[in-house]
């Protein structure tokens, strides 16, 4: 006796939708009785929200293509402008019930000519007594188009007069997509995740595929039989440690894992991603760099205090005292002029630094020459004064202790 | 002989039910012309009045039927329409242009859409004309055909008027509120809009060719109203085929009505948003429970749809995240009360999360940091906080707010 009764399909077929949706039985049901039978009217729109794998979009192909639905699937990443999902949505209209699965190319620019072209292509695919249904998958990206596709959409059914009803996949919740002078509202329905542990799917399996192997080797070499959870649990922690830092960021490929876990021997040095930041500098640069740091972190006021032999005090002004709780660390570096540059490198360099276009070289190619640019340049031309104002802005990176001095 | 007729009844009710189902969605949902009219007396006899004087005596009008969604606006004009397609005179004489603001997007549109529904494509053909107003002008005076000395009277439908407001130099608004006032064809320009300020968004020159004559819907009837309208909308119609299975579906509706807990549910709904769209959606969603073995709505079918209805989404987003991606919105949210809603980056937030975990170090593993930089993307993903500014910088220092 299946969970999902309907009048309308044969038991058999609701059986058969039963095992292929495990842990879905409400969502579906509830799309059931919402659908209703086909040739009823339903929602004009209807939004599904939840986390990323929850079976949003496996649950609605399922559904749709186990009842032999009239459905147009369309994502909306594939067709990021508002002329491709149209031209999409046609093209896949035409091939509903025409044997030859390859139609013409539908041309259509705007949705007034969507409208009237979608009206003329349900008649004559005899469409008019059920229930088609449109399913946008990844709707956020709806956001980005042109204002009038999504409020459009969602009066679909009033538009063109015709039993449609537009369905939306998304993970963003429906607040955030509502235009500002309102619209017509969908019916939203939530897909909750499968379970506390098991969160993202799709990183979970990939993660077990992986360390699945490492797992079961305890029972393998037979210390341990099947259940014995907590033997096993510390074998793997260390593991999974070590797979949080590496596979999970994807600083080494899956591929470099598993041969890992094949040699079997202490992963002692993982060269991840990482590990190719780190370059090893020419004298100048290093010393520029550690200028720059200072440079955007410090404010200019502490130059004087920090880098010359005989400065006076710097009395706290009310402005500091207020906001004393925000360190400089937190807020991120700040531009500062290439002079102030130049003055605090010769400050923190011992000897005797000459300006020469070496130096000014270096600036550059601090730029240029490496892959992950350290120092950004941000042109300014300061018309007033007639002199190039360059402002540097340093990114900050991760210094595992390249800068060896 | 009795399970002979137990059958007989319950495929009655199959069938029964599926017409029950049948009528009641294309009420909630498409709307059906032959619903009925709910408070709005006064307006529907001002725009049948209007309606009237244009198509049967020849005046030019323009008016602006404005309410909030759902209040009824497309609803009020189909019936208008439809009582006056009764009329014969008007039946063959009057030409109607439905336009939509979210389908024509600009006023090139506007035109090609107005020749198609005038049915005019043959007669203008592939004649290039300088001016829409000129464009214009010639389909209207093609209008005049054979014998007639005057020509039909036309009326235009504007649909989310709102948006024909932000064309270029509201030129389709201009020419359509000009001939209104000044040609010798009877024109009548409707517009629809849910905005209440729509005169201000009008230029000078257009509003000066308004008519200035608005109509309001704003959904202005009580709770003891809603209630009858609650039990009008439920009902079956008299004319339905199963005589018997009608009298006890309108009984049972009746007695919903009087039901404490229904009341309270609608009293709820009632309170949260008043229009006719939001009752429909409600009771289409009870509808969705009606089957054979359950054929007649109970106060819990409504309970249920209620609930369903109001789900709050952010709390089921939230509801499926991760510990840590948990940990980081308290920190936001700490970050926010502290700072008083100045915006954020990252670097700030793991301080906040590092604060915790130290003092509570036994009960959360200690995350690396690009291991939180993973959570606090996919955060981002999530519309959780969104940036404030275009920072040149990396993502470390993107200065963020919370939604």
């Amino acid at each position: 006796m299946p969970n999902f009764e309907h009048p309308e399909y044969p038991e058999a077929t609701l059986l058969h939708l039963e095992s292929m949706v495990p842990c879905r039985e409400s969502q579906v049901s509830s799309l059931l009785s919402v659908f209703g039978e086909r040739q009823h009217f339903s929602f004009p729109s209807i939004f599904i929200y939840g986390h990323t794998s929850s079976g949003k979009t496996y649950v609605m192909q399922t559904l749709l293509e186990t009842l032999e639905l009239p459905h147009v699937f369309v994502n909306c990443v594939e067709c990021f402008t508002s002329r491709l999902l149209l031209e999409e949505i046609l093209t896949q209209l035409q091939n509903l019930s025409s044997e030859n699965k390859h139609g013409s190319h539908v041309p259509c620019d705007t949705f007034n000519d969507f409208v009237r072209l979608f009206k003329q292509e349900i008649i004559t695919q005899e469409l008019q007594n059920q229930t088609v249904y449109i399913v946008l998958d990844k709707a956020e990206q709806l956001r980005e188009m042109e204002a009038n596709v999504l409020p459009g959409f969602l009066r679909l059914q009033e538009m063109t007069d015709r039993n449609v009803t537009v369905v939306f996949l998304s993970e963003i919740v429906w607040e955030l997509f509502r235009p500002n002078t309102g619209c017509l509202e969908p019916f939203t329905l939530y897909f909750p995740d499968y379970s506390i542990v098991c969160r993202d799917l799709k990183e979970l399996r990939h993660l077990a595929a992986l360390n699945f192997t490492k797992y079961c080797e305890p029972v393998v070499r037979g210390e341990a039989n099947e259940r014995d959870t907590r033997r096993l649990w510390k074998n793997i922690e260390s593991h999974l440690k070590k797979a949080m830092q590496t596979v999970y960021l994807r600083e080494i490929s899956s591929s470099q894992w598993e041969r890992i876990q094949q040699d079997d021997g202490e992963p002692g040095h993982l060269k991840g991603l990482s590990a190719h930041a780190h370059v090893e500098l020419p004298y100048y640069s290093k010393f520029l760099l550690i200028a720059a740091y200072l440079a955007s972190y410090n404010p200019a006021r502490t130059d004087k205090r920090f880098f010359l032999k005989h400065h006076g005090k710097i009395k706290k002004t009310n402005f500091l005292k207020k906001h004393e709780k925000t360190s400089n660390h937190l807020l991120g570096p700040k531009p500062f002029p290439l002079d102030r540059l130049l003055a605090i490198l010769y400050s923190i360099v011992d000897n005797k630094v000459a300006p020469t276009a070496n130096i000014f070289s270096q600036c550059g190619t601090c730029y240029t020459d490496w892959k992950e640019p350290c120092l950004l340049p941000i042109p300014l031309l300061n018309r007033s004064a007639g002199v190039l104002f360059l402002p540097w802005h340093i990114l900050p990176q991760e210094t595992k202790g390249s800068n060896t001095m | 002989m009795s399970k002979r007729k137990s059958k007989e009844t319950s495929s009655v009710n199959g069938e029964c039910i599926s017409q029950v189902q049948r009528i009641l969605r294309e009420r909630f949902c498409h709307q059906c012309p032959n619903g009925k009219l709910f408070g709005v007396q006064l307006q529907y006899k001002h725009l049948l009045e209007l309606l009237k004087r244009t198509t049967i005596h020849g005046e030019s009008n323009s008016a602006l039927i404005i309410g909030p969604r759902g209040s009824g606006k497309t609803m009020l004009l189909n019936h208008v329409l439809k009582e006056l397609m009764e009329v014969k005179q008007v039946r063959e004489n009057l030409l109607q242009v439905h336009l939509n603001g979210l389908l024509q997007t600009n006023d090139k549109i506007a035109l090609k859409e107005i020749t198609r529904q005038l049915q005019m494509e043959n007669v203008v053909g592939d004649k290039v004309f300088g001016s829409f107003a000129e464009n214009l002008a010639f389909l209207l005076e093609a209008l005049k055909k054979g014998d007639r000395d005057s020509s039909c009277p036309v009326l235009f439908i504007l649909d989310e008027f709102d948006l024909f407001v932000h064309h270029k130099n509201q030129t389709l608004l201009y020419n359509l509120f000009d001939i209104s006032q000044s040609a010798q064809t009877p024109v009548t320009v409707i517009g629809l809009t849910c905005r209440q300020d729509i005169l201000e968004l009008l230029e000078k020159r257009v509003k000066s060719r308004f008519s200035h004559r608005q109509i309001y819907l704003l959904n202005s009837f009580d709770f003891k109203q809603y209630l009858k309208i609650f039990k009008e909308q439920l009902s079956l119609p008299t004319e339905f085929l199963y005589k018997p299975f009608t009298q006890k579906w309108n009984k049972n509706v009746q007695s919903l009505s009087e039901d404490r807990t229904v009341q309270d549910v609608l009293r709820n709904h009632f309170h949260c948003s008043k229009d006719l769209r939001s009752l429909h959606m409600l009771l289409m969603l009870a509808l969705s429970s009606i089957t054979v073995s359950h054929p007649f709505m109970t106060g819990s079918d409504l309970l249920e749809a209620s609930k369903l209805y109001r789900m709050d989404s952010k709390a089921n987003i939230v509801h499926g995240l991760s510990v840590l991606e948990i940990c980081l919105i308290i920190a936001m949210k700490h970050l926010n009360d502290v700072y008083e809603g100045e915006p954020f980056n990252f670097q700030m937030v793991y301080n906040e999360f590092q604060k915790f975990i130290q003092r509570k170090a036994h009960s959360m593993y200690n995350f690396e940091k690009p291991v939180v930089m993973k959570s606090w993307m996919r955060l981002q993903h999530f519309n959780f906080s969104f940036s404030s500014s275009e920072s040149l910088s990396q993502k470390r220092s993107m200065v963020d707010k919370l939604c």
